[in-house]
């Protein structure tokens, strides 16, 4: 029996391979700053060979979800490599990613008129090894479009992140993971005036093989840090002043 | 290598052309006249009306007295151009630089340097071309010299021989006219008012003495024809470096076919950029169909390439414009531009990835072609602070940025091409809001900084300046607003939505 347990683990360990997962080498774990969140995933790695979909309906979410999507970029374009950004109604504004620690002019940017020829740049892109991510904004995506760009990453690793814009057509696709980003109050301190650093509450609505959660998230001017609870602050008691 | 030029002079250039095409005229005697000053001048003579003494330049209605049952036909001007274009377009076989000889417009030149032994030696050459020529109907004379001038003069005047040897070309011009040297006719009628019958009389003079009497012009054409002034050809069809031909059995008319014709063009074509060095920038692709069409489709490259299975995949996104019908009987693929290749470093270790990696550049290049450059954007900041402007398009892929990003102003992730208006209420002059309403959603304010005031660009635009405010409402969506002009101000000020914040 313990033959046959052996040789489904190691079955299964090549699956989560081949799927894009990289097992955790010890001392050598790749992390890429989202702290808890890591841990949902299989192997405890976020998957870098995958493709991530963004729910996106409120212009508030996707503005969010750019956000988020920049924290990711900044380390994974940290080698020096390019990303092209597909899509046909692009808000993005260029000069914003730099509070992410992103390098706009890494950034290419290609908006055509149809969503037929963002799938092709996706596609295409995605194949293209020089590349360290792809960030495509689509209305929908049907299961066998995501089955081609899935295919697409799992030769080449290159991460590609899509931004889907109808919430109201779930349909099922083969995406690795399926977030969804949201807006929060940000958080500054009492009687402080002003705006806090911006913080969300990222659901991860499905993960292969992973347990999907809801975490608070702020990006602290370098760096994701996951808010655990509000920290309340009371005044000491008993001390007093002058 | 010593250069050769032939001069082919058609003598009845129009003549001709009309008795190929309307063989009942050959026993007639016919003109071509075209209006002049409200008279019909005759432009060229058949050789029976010749005989009448007709000429050209004549009036019609004086050839008509001398000549009875002359027949006029109307010339077109620019049709000796016509005709020597194609007849050059046909004599390319003969050598790959032909031209239209301009003086007089009835002739062809012919850059030969190493291209005679083809056909047996020059005698060979020069036979060939004339016993085409006369079969298809034309009468030519033909000369071969060293200098384009030699040749025209031998061509049109010469009367002992059309082979001039190499260096021999001042001798064949000593007793020629000076006709035979392409003056214009001011200088000519004072050569021949001086008694210059011939090249040799004056070709002896001091230079000083030539140029105070007959001019600049003068000097150029002689040394032109004597080979110390180079002459340069105009050819009709520039050459292209790197050109590939496939001529096929069957006629092709299948996707896959035309694959495979392609991959064999762009074998040799490749190899033979990559033994000088060069790689592809554009690339143009004819197809020659049974029917008589040709279709063509073209690729660009980003960079210089000469690597086979990129521009494979560059044309094969193109196949689907090539439309078949029939079938296609030949293929020839031409390489109109190239750049020198850069042949980077073999390197041991990956390579950095970057903007200029080589399969970024594929990937542009595939876009490119597919969707157009057009749809291809990078962004460089700019040194404005109008936040439509503080970016701007970068040229290039790999063009630098001139100043840094500023950070020290917050800007919104997300910014609308068009700021929309929204209603607010505010209570204090010059604070935020206190609530807006954006797509009939009130959303109260909770948090906010500003203002930040943007001046407009006066020399620029016209308009009031923009106060900036960065607020959250009470569900956590930030945004950023900005009023239009001073409160209270002449014009009416008014509250916009400009972008969302992450």
């Amino acid at each position: 029996m313990d033959a046959k347990k052996e040789l489904f683990q190691k079955l299964q360990q090549d699956i989560l391979l081949w799927q894009g997962f990289k097992p955790v080498s010890a001392g050598k774990a790749e992390r890429i700053g989202l702290g808890e969140i890591e841990n949902s995933f299989p192997g405890c790695v976020f998957p870098k060979k995958a493709i991530h979909e963004f729910v996106t309906v409120l212009p508030e979410q996707s503005a969010a979800s750019d956000g988020f999507i920049a924290g990711l970029l900044a380390v994974l374009m940290e080698n020096g490599a390019a990303c092209v950004w597909a899509s046909t109604s692009r808000r993005l504004f260029p000069s914003s990613l730099c509070l992410f620690n992103v390098a706009p002019e890494r950034i290419i940017f290609m908006d055509v008129q149809t969503e037929k020829d963002v799938l092709w740049i996706t596609e295409e892109a995605l194949k293209c090894e020089g590349l360290a991510a792809v960030v495509a904004e689509v209305n929908n995506l049907s299961l066998i479009e995501s089955r081609r760009l899935q295919l697409a990453v799992e030769s080449s690793g290159v991460t590609g992140f899509i931004l889907r814009k109808d919430g109201n057509k779930m349909a099922s696709t083969v995406a690795t993971a399926r977030w969804r980003i949201s807006p929060l109050p940000s958080h500054t301190e009492e009687g402080m005036p002003g705006l806090g650093f911006p913080r969300w509450q990222v659901e991860l609505l499905k993960v292969r093989n992973g347990k999907p959660g809801s975490f608070i998230l702020e990006w602290a001017g370098e760096k994701f840090e996951e808010v655990k609870k509000q920290t309340v602050w009371s005044e000491p008691e008993g001390r007093q002043i002058g | 290598m010593q250069r050769r030029f032939v001069s082919i002079w058609f003598r009845q250039l129009l003549a001709d052309w009309q008795l190929i095409r309307r063989p009942e005229l050959k026993d007639l005697p016919f003109v071509f006249a075209a209006p002049d000053h409200g008279r019909m001048i005759i432009t060229a003579v058949s050789p029976i009306a010749s005989d009448f003494g007709v000429q050209a330049g004549m009036r019609a209605a004086d050839a008509k007295a001398i000549c009875p049952g002359l027949e006029v036909l109307d010339d077109k001007p620019g049709r000796p151009k016509n005709l020597l274009k194609g007849l050059g377009e046909w004599c390319v076989r003969y050598s790959p630089i032909v031209a239209i000889d301009e003086f007089g417009m009835d002739g062809l030149m012919l850059d030969v340097s190493g291209c005679t032994h083809l056909w047996g030696g020059e005698r060979g050459y020069l036979k060939e071309i004339v016993s085409r020529l006369k079969s298809k109907g034309y009468s030519v004379r033909l000369a071969i010299a060293d200098t384009p001038g030699a040749a025209w003069a031998v061509s049109h005047y010469g009367t002992v021989t059309p082979l001039i040897p190499t260096g021999g070309q001042v001798d064949a011009l000593l007793n020629l006219a000076p006709d035979a040297l392409r003056l214009g006719e001011p200088a000519l009628a004072k050569l021949r008012k001086l008694g210059f019958y011939q090249v040799k009389s004056f070709i002896g003079m001091p230079r000083s003495v030539l140029r105070r009497r007959f001019g600049e012009d003068f000097l150029l054409r002689l040394a032109q024809a004597i080979g110390t002034e180079n002459e340069v050809l105009i050819p009709l069809q520039v050459p292209v470096q790197f050109s590939e031909r496939l001529a096929c059995l069957e006629p092709i008319k299948t996707r896959n076919g035309i694959e495979i014709a392609i991959h064999k063009l762009l074998e040799n074509l490749c190899n033979s950029m990559q033994a000088e060095g060069k790689g592809l920038r554009t690339g143009l692709l004819t197809c020659y169909r049974i029917d008589g069409k040709v279709v063509q489709v073209d690729i660009g490259t980003s960079g210089a390439t000469h690597n086979i299975s990129h521009l494979f995949k560059l044309f094969q996104l193109k196949i689907d414009q090539i439309r078949p019908a029939l079938g296609i009987e030949l293929f020839v693929m031409d390489v109109p531009k190239v750049d020198d290749v850069e042949v980077p470093q073999e390197e041991m270790w990956t390579s950095t990835p970057g903007l200029d990696d080589k399969s970024v550049t594929r990937l542009l290049d595939r876009v490119a072609g597919k969707v157009g450059f057009q749809v291809i954007h990078r962004y460089l900041p700019a040194t404005k602070y109008w936040p439509e402007r503080s970016v701007q398009k970068a040229a290039s892929v790999t063009e630098k940025a001139v100043t840094t990003w500023r950070v020290s102003k917050p800007r919104p992730t997300e910014l609308l091409k068009i700021p929309v208006p929204i209603e607010v209420m505010a209570i204090i002059t010059d604070h935020p809001p206190k609530f807006f309403i954006y797509k009939g959603v009130r959303h109260m304010v909770a948090k906010a900084d500003g203002p930040e005031r943007i001046e407009r660009e006066w020399w620029l635009d016209q308009g009031e300046h923009r106060d900036y405010y960065q607020v959250e409402d009470e569900e956590g969506g930030r945004y950023w607003l900005f009023r239009s002009g001073h409160y209270g101000g002449e014009q009416k000020y008014k509250w916009f939505i400009h972008g969302f914040f992450a």
